[in-house]
């Protein structure tokens, strides 16, 4: 995490002089509902991966130029919800962050 | 060679800036700081310079567009006065804050109300805690100079801090003198280019310019921005000896008028200043030893050259072009808090005068040094100088 | 080829996602579904876009120093200049092209983000000042309908009804009773501008329509409905869903304004009514108890089936008329 401990060491300016430092934060620990995929009801389509608010769905082109929602990144997922709302074969489930308590 | 003209203040900058070439120019005409603009979009008409000239619609997205463009990269500049410098307020802080080395020249003008189009220093004291380095000029010969050595100074990575030249509504901007234009090569060497330390524009390494920043780091930014001031303060004597050394002209914090031995001081900013020589010289002849100090650096505050110029005289009286209501005028607060580390307490009082552009008459800045003379100033009171009482 | 998912999922793959994870909006929020399909549909198409934020919830969640979410060059100045900061880096970008000091000859485009306060309210002079003056650059408006970021106060853009802090709803009062400012109209009147409405529940609409704007030499805005879920009071799965029931209930018909030549982009086949939209929003709760709020409700009707045709009579009028 990028942490300063004297004035003299930050850049001026405010300026935050690498992008995408947000990743270090990891907002998946906001999640209170899971995501789970039923791999063998998914399409494929990439909606969720489309829609997801905090790009936490990875998705590739296979070689065979097919797309593949491959799963999700619990580092950042917050648990909306909104992929299991906009899959057309409802592939995805939301279940309670609880169930996977260990 | 230098050349010598005869033209307005507003030309002298205008052409300053012509010389400094800048990148990008975003303006807002305000009287009496139109002519600048109006100057410097017949020099793009007319393709003496190439900078690209952003005609907004507001001082409020002239300093927005000038933010823009220096954090892309580019020399940046505009001009404005006192309504227009009010509508600017909030980004004028951003700007000093977000460390861009925006040079603005500022016509100054009585800042309303009621609306008011001539000069007076309360603009520039309005924004005297916004982070910016302020020079101060008292005819267009100095407005030209200054504008040069702001944009050099505001530059230095050490300082990256954004610099107003502050010059007189109509008295300066507006009167006609002559005024010595450096050869533009000259000038062109001597301010170089800029190279931005984070510019927007660097695809290749993007960054974040002005982010949200909250109580744990927030401080320690305001803490830098302190330093570049310091470093203003540091770098200004050698700015001002590299200007000498292309102009001939010696520019130091302060402007020291028959002080030698002078015994009865007046300090006074820009264009009264010149009435204020000719009251010092009519008095030394009467054989009183008054002098004059006229700041050309009013941030960073000369408060050590204040005091080394001020420590045992007998008197010293602070005329302000604006009032702070409610509390003591702002030059004079100043030099009087400088005056704590005294060794020798001089007496002093403090004198408002030529608010909204009120002539300023030689006999009127007699009557401080006649006060101080006969003992009779006062800290704790406020008199003024050509008032209706 | 208007961009499409593949072309998407590679620049992913290939090039990192230009608008990140560690964002701090909350869940559900479609505010970056906006910034992430602009983002990604600019990169798509070969170009280095560069970022400016107004003030408000887009901006303060995703770059709380020293954290950002942007892999992009970014700048946010204040709440109600952010066109006018584009346009001066615009100005800036054309300058040093021009004088042979740019370091990277990557083609740039300016994209400009901007909340309804920071659009129909604050900003709306430094807008049109922007759009007047011709800069290249793209600005998009995710309307939430409100000052979400200072908690759910009322804007220009605010619906009758909406529960807004600054305009609660009362005992003697059904809330806010003006309409929203049609904002589509007030930029597309500049007519050199490509204006456009969109909607989250239509990602490829939308990044055609992004797609258009870049390519336009000149201003371009697109005004996307980005629900609130929060104030908005819906569940944070719901955004989309409730855009598509705008869409559908001529709530927030999706279409442009090229330089004066009106498109609809989308025409539903069956129209809803009104008060479906409404009451499937929780911050309308309050006014529909309200007795007086069906007359609110009925005018409101009147009026998108008025402005529909009326967008018809224009789509059929300004046929190839290009203004500019
Ligand atoms: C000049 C100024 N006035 C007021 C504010 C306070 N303020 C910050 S964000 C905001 C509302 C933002 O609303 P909107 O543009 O709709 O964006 P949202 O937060 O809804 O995404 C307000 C009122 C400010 N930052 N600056
Ligand atoms: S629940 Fe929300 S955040 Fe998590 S993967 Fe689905 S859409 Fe993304
Ligand atoms: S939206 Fe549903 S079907 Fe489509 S890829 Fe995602 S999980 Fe699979
Ligand atoms: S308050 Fe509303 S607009 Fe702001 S982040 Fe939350 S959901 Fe998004
Ligand atoms: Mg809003």
């Amino acid at each position: 995490m990028p942490k300063y401990d004297s004035w003299k060491e930050m850049p001026i300016a405010g300026v935050i002089d690498k992008p995408a430092t947000a990743r270090e934060y990891n907002t998946g620990t906001w999640r209170i509902m899971r995501p789970i995929v039923d791999k063998d009801a998914c399409i494929n389509c990439m909606q969720c991966w489309l829609y997801c608010p905090d790009m936490a769905i990875d998705g590739i082109v296979k070689e065979d130029g097919k797309t593949e929602m491959v799963g999700f990144n619990y580092d950042y997922c917050k648990g909306c919800g909104t992929c299991a709302k906009v899959c057309p074969v409802n592939a995805i489930t939301m279940k309670p962050e609880t169930e996977f308590l260990k | 060679m230098p050349t010598k003209l005869a033209i307005t203040g507003a030309a002298a900058v205008a052409h300053a800036m012509r010389q400094i070439n800048p990148d990008v120019v975003a303006a807002y005409p305000i009287t009496p700081q139109t002519p600048i603009v109006e100057y410097f979009a017949q020099f793009v008409a007319d393709g003496v310079v190439d900078t690209v000239m952003v005609p907004v619609e507001s001082e409020h997205s002239a300093m927005s567009a000038v933010v823009g463009s220096a954090a892309a990269g580019a020399r940046t500049m505009t001009a404005t006065a006192a309504n227009g410098l009010a509508l600017m307020f909030e980004i004028v802080y951003i700007a000093a804050s977000m460390r861009l080395p925006i040079v603005m020249p500022i016509v100054n003008r009585a800042l309303s109300g009621p609306i008011n189009i001539h000069g007076d220093h309360s603009d520039a004291y309005a924004v005297r805690d916004a982070g910016w380095i302020q020079l101060m000029s008292e005819n267009s010969q100095e407005a030209y100079d200054l504008t040069i050595i702001a944009t050099k100074l505001a530059e230095r990575e050490e300082v990256l801090t954004p610099a107003m030249v502050n010059l007189d509504g109509f008295i300066t901007s507006h009167g006609v003198e002559g005024v010595e234009i450096l050869d533009d090569e000259v000038v062109k060497d001597f301010v170089g280019q800029w190279e931005p330390k984070y510019p927007l524009l660097d695809v290749d390494n993007p960054i974040t310019h002005g982010p949200l920043d909250l109580f744990d780091y927030y401080f320690e930014h305001h803490r830098q921005q302190q330093e570049g001031l310091k470093n203003a303060y540091k770098a200004l004597p050698e700015v001002f000896a590299e200007y000498e050394k292309i102009s001939g002209r010696k520019y130091d914090f302060l402007d020291l008028y028959k002080m030698e031995d002078a015994e009865y001081v007046m300090v006074v900013m820009n264009s009264a200043a010149s009435t204020a020589k000719y009251v010092v010289d009519e008095l030394r002849e009467k054989g009183i030893k008054a002098g004059l100090i006229k700041p050309w650096v009013f941030t960073p505050f000369p408060k050590k050259e204040f005091l080394e110029a001020l420590d045992g005289r007998k008197a010293v009286v602070v005329l302000d072009r604006a009032m702070s209501f409610g509390k003591e005028a702002p030059l004079y607060s100043l030099v009087k808090s400088a005056l704590y580390e005294a060794k020798e307490r001089p007496m002093i009082g403090s004198y408002v005068y030529g608010l909204g552009g009120r002539d300023v008459t030689p006999a009127m800045l007699h009557i401080p040094f006649e006060e101080a003379m006969k003992g009779e100033l006062d800290p704790n009171e406020e008199r003024y100088l050509g008032l209706k009482e | 080829m208007p961009v499409n998912m593949k072309q998407l999922i590679n620049l992913v793959a290939k090039e990192d996602w230009p608008f990140t994870q560690g964002h701090r909006l909350c869940p559900g929020c479609n505010a970056p579904m906006v910034a992430k399909w602009a983002t990604m549909t600019a990169k798509a198409l070969g170009y280095e876009p560069v970022v400016g934020a107004a003030t408000g919830c887009l901006e303060v969640s995703t770059t709380i120093y020293p954290f950002t979410a942007w892999n992009v060059p970014y700048i946010h100045n204040a709440f109600e200049n952010v066109a006018a900061t584009i346009s001066g880096a615009e100005a800036a970008y054309r300058s040093l092209k021009n004088r042979g000091k740019l370091k990277t000859d990557k083609p740039i485009k300016f994209i400009a983000f901007g909340g309804d306060g920071g659009t129909y309210d604050i900003g709306l002079q430094s807008l049109s000042g922007a759009v007047e003056r011709g800069h290249d650059f793209l600005y998009i408006l995710y309307d939430n309908e409100g000052y979400m970021n200072t908690g759910n106060q009322r804007s220009g853009s605010t619906p009758p009804g909406a529960d807004a802090t600054t305009e609660p709803v009362g005992k003697v009062k059904t809330g806010k009773v003006q309409f929203k400012k049609n904002i589509v109209e007030i930029i597309g009147a500049h007519e050199n501008v490509y204006a456009a409405t969109a909607s989250t529940s239509d990602p490829f609409d939308f990044m055609a329509k992004v797609e258009k704007g870049l390519k336009h030499e000149g201003p371009a805005f697109i005004a996307v409905l980005a629900p609130c879920v929060r104030f908005w009071r819906i569940p944070e799965s719901d955004g989309p869903k409730i855009t598509k029931l705008a869409v559908e209930t001529k709530y927030w018909p999706l279409y442009e304004i090229d330089r004066g030549v009106y498109k609809i982009t989308r025409k539903p086949r069956n129209f809803k009514p009104i008060e479906e939209y409404i009451r499937s929003i929780g911050r309308f709760r309050k006014a529909l108890q309200h007795p007086e709020y069906k007359e609110v409700i009925e005018e409101m009707q009147k009026y998108v089936d008025t402005r529909w045709e009326r967008l018809l009579k224009f789509e059929e009028a300004t046929k190839g008329m290009y203004l500019r």
